[in-house]
């Protein structure tokens, strides 16, 4: 059988998916083994001139980590897109726009503001900005021009298979990477890498009636290693995340689920239907009471949709700037 | 920002996970980026001067080597913290876990592992780039060189230190002139803005900045593995001390030459290594009680640790309910900022001579300047983006254009 092409490419994420990669340790060898790589700018000597050379759906497989944050992802994304005859967005980011994406709870302009003027080290008494073009002696520098609203990669592109993570788990990729090379991928648009239950369905800390009377941030209470977060009061958003991930915080770590595998199966706004799962532990019929339990509830965006505001029915703060 | 001081357990859990991840991290460095360029030479094809060429020419059973010990690395992160990137573990006042006799027994056994890898990696260093003249003469040619002032953690002896000390700063003579505590930065460096980049220059705020230039009269300061052995006056374990001495009875101290810092990379593998073992073979690690509740209203706060490329602070002010309302972070690279820029140019202006065809090794020993800081730059990853080309532009003495190149 000829070898696969395959390219692995970063956009606005933080790399930590690339080591993902690198995780599956001998799984690099087999990727190896089925595939050329014809572009990964974490490993290997690739410009992106040799891609635009390329016919379009020369490359059989990519891999995009990281959403849309800039013209750079954006131009990059598109033209992956046009030369691939798959696209796989990888990872929190380019699944649901990610970390970077609850920067929508800001504009543009504050987030540069915040960075090149307000920051207590930054020394820029003319208030200079970063600009798209600049005019310097030796010529004209560009760089890319800095968006407004994070995007996830499937609102900008086609996106073939979704494969959720913060990063994605390492057994998860070592499993993506043998559906590859068996060529045996499921239908298009679904989620691979990942199960099809929610956390909750695959986590083993024993559930008991789930009635809370008050919650608790994490650093607030010595909590018990064995019982579920939420009985114990504990925000865990395993009702609302898809499994898959093998466990990790909620098991291996000893923290509550974060949400980072995304809306869990059948659920398209992992926000609201976390809402509802909470609706239904609060123990209290008498709406000012169940206001009050409600109203500790630290940072509802962040914690609800930390990893997929971008990709939500929320999206952004209101904002009048085009992209 | 708690100001909840964890139990000691917990300070050398942490420190462990932290230097498990300097294993992870340095090995990929080394071997990723810094390897194709010295084991297939500079001049080497583009298509294999990258890991897997790497392992093709030293062969597969050390490639799988490399491979091992990054991934045993990764893995004792996950069995101190649950997982590796990302990790969710650390909590005002301490951590959500320790670790069983079991583990501490397990990861003793990887310590030792990575303790001997790494010394296989100083005598591969010393093999393939020491024992060949021309690499030396190349480390320590006009062109890779840059006098600047240096940034590092140091303990109390003084040593490199990448989880706790005092950060301290050498001129280019190699005297300190400042030694100061996190919550002390804004006192002693600054960031410049220049509207041709998202990145900003942090420089010394007492010497001022003076732009693209080093010497003692411009703030650019570096940090990484070259400036931390710079600014301290050693190594705080028993073989990374030996390769350190080695290292400056070869190089002079301080040691200008950017391409060195693979050299220094490789000798805090070792430290990181020899690290990982001691506090795996300290028994009480295995203490249970791993946190305390924090009872002060939380207000702001300032860490800073030594990340495998430089320098991080993170400063964080927030509300009494601990939520961030401001913050404000000068991570690892961003302190090399203007010396990446300043070792480019300095390196072009050094290999390019008038009427010389200028090939794609030349073009790479320029982009090697660049790698010698920082994987995560898709520049310095053997990538150099279309919106964000290395473009050389050479002008006569009249300033009238002779020649521009671009990467192909
Ligand atoms: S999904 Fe997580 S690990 Fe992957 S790029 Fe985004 S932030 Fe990084
Ligand atoms: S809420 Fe969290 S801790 Fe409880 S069962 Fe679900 S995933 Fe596990």
């Amino acid at each position: 059988m000829a070898k696969l092409k395959l390219a692995i490419y970063w956009a606005a994420g933080c790399g930590g998916c690339d080591v993902a990669i690198l995780d599956t340790n001998e799984g690099l060898l087999k990727i190896a083994e089925i595939a050329d790589i014809v572009l990964w700018p974490v490993a290997t000597d690739h410009k992106y001139e040799e891609i635009e050379k390329m016919a379009d759906g020369a490359i059989d497989i990519c891999l995009i980590n990281g959403g849309v944050r800039n013209s750079e992802n954006e131009h990059m994304t598109k033209l992956l897109r046009a030369k691939s005859k798959i696209v796989v967005a990888m990872g929190a980011c380019a699944h649901q726009g990610g970390i970077p994406g609850l920067a929508n709870l800001f504009t543009k302009e504050t987030v540069l503001n915040r960075a090149y003027r307000e920051t207590p080290s930054t020394e820029n008494p003319d208030g200079i900005l970063p600009v798209q073009r600049f005019s310097a002696q030796e010529g004209e520098l560009i760089i890319p021009e800095f968006y407004n609203t994070v995007l996830p990669t499937a609102a900008v592109v086609d996106v073939d298979y979704f494969m959720p993570g913060c990063p994605p788990a390492i057994h998860q990729v070592a499993a993506v990477v043998d559906i590859i090379a068996k060529g045996d991928l499921p239908p298009k648009g679904a989620v691979i890498g990942a199960s099809d239950k929610t956390l909750c369905d695959e986590c083993t800390r024993p559930k008991e009636d789930r009635k809370v009377k008050k919650f608790y941030r994490p650093h607030e209470i010595i909590f018990d290693n064995q019982k579920c977060f939420l009985d114990q009061g504990i925000i865990c958003l395993g009702p609302a995340t898809r499994g898959g991930c093998g466990n990790r915080c909620t098991v291996k770590s000893n923290m509550p689920c974060r949400g980072c595998y995304g809306p869990a199966p059948k659920v398209h706004d992992q926000g609201t239907k976390f809402l509802s799962a909470l609706a239904s532990v609060i123990d209290s019929n008498d709406p000012a009471e169940i206001n009050s339990i409600v109203s500790q509830i630290a940072d509802p965006v962040g914690t609800f949709y930390r990893f997929g505001l971008a990709a939500s029915y929320l999206r952004r703060k209101r904002s009048n700037e085009k992209n | 920002m708690y100001h909840a001081d964890p139990p000691e357990v917990t300070k050398k859990l942490r420190e462990m996970f932290y230097s498990a991840h300097y294993v992870h991290s340095h090995i990929a460095h080394f071997y990723a980026l810094a390897a194709p360029d010295f084991v297939l030479g500079p001049d080497a094809d583009p298509a294999v001067r990258n890991i897997l060429g790497v392992v093709d020419k030293v062969g597969l059973p050390i490639g799988g080597e490399v491979i091992k010990h990054r991934g045993i690395a990764q893995d004792i992160q996950v069995m101190i913290a649950g997982r590796s990137t990302h990790l969710v573990w650390t909590l005002p006042g301490g951590v959500s876990k320790g670790i069983t006799e079991e583990e501490r027994a397990q990861i003793e056994e990887k310590a030792k592992s990575c303790v001997e890898f790494s010394k296989f990696t100083l005598q591969l260093f010393d093999d393939v780039v020491l024992k060949n003249k021309a690499y030396v003469d190349l480390i320590l040619s006009e062109p890779y060189q840059l006098k600047t002032y240096y940034m590092g953690l140091v303990d109390q002896n003084d040593k490199v230190n990448f989880y706790d000390g005092k950060i301290k700063v050498v001129d280019p003579e190699g005297k300190e002139v400042a030694k100061y505590t996190p919550s002390e930065y804004l006192d002693n460096i600054a960031e410049h803005v220049e509207p041709w980049s998202y990145l900003k220059f942090p420089y010394l705020k007492k010497v001022g900045w003076k732009g693209f230039v080093d010497g003692k009269e411009s703030g650019v300061y570096r940090a990484a593995p070259a400036a931390r052995l710079n600014a301290a006056s050693g190594m705080a374990t028993p073989l990374a001390q030996e390769a350190y001495e080695k290292y400056i009875t070869t190089l002079g101290k301080p040691v200008h030459a950017t391409l060195a810092n693979h050299w220094a990379r490789v000798i805090e593998l070792m430290y990181a290594s020899e690290r990982l073992l001691e506090l795996a073979q300290d028994k009480s690690i295995t203490d249970p009680n791993v946190r305390i509740l924090p009872t002060e209203t939380p207000t702001e706060g300032v860490g800073v640790v030594e990340a495998p490329r430089g320098t991080l602070y993170h400063h964080y002010k927030t509300d009494k309910n601990g939520f961030v309302e401001k913050a404000n972070l000068i991570v690892g690279t961003t302190n090399n900022h203007a010396p990446i820029s300043m070792s480019i140019k300095k390196a072009a202006m050094g290999l390019i001579k008038k009427g010389q065809v200028i090939s794609n090794g030349i073009l790479n020993m320029i982009e090697m300047a660049f790698r010698a800081y920082d994987p995560c730059f898709s520049c310095a990853t053997h990538s150099l983006p279309g919106q964000m080309p290395l473009k050389l532009t050479i002008y006569d003495i009249h300033g009238k254009v002779v020649e521009q190149l671009e990467r192909a």
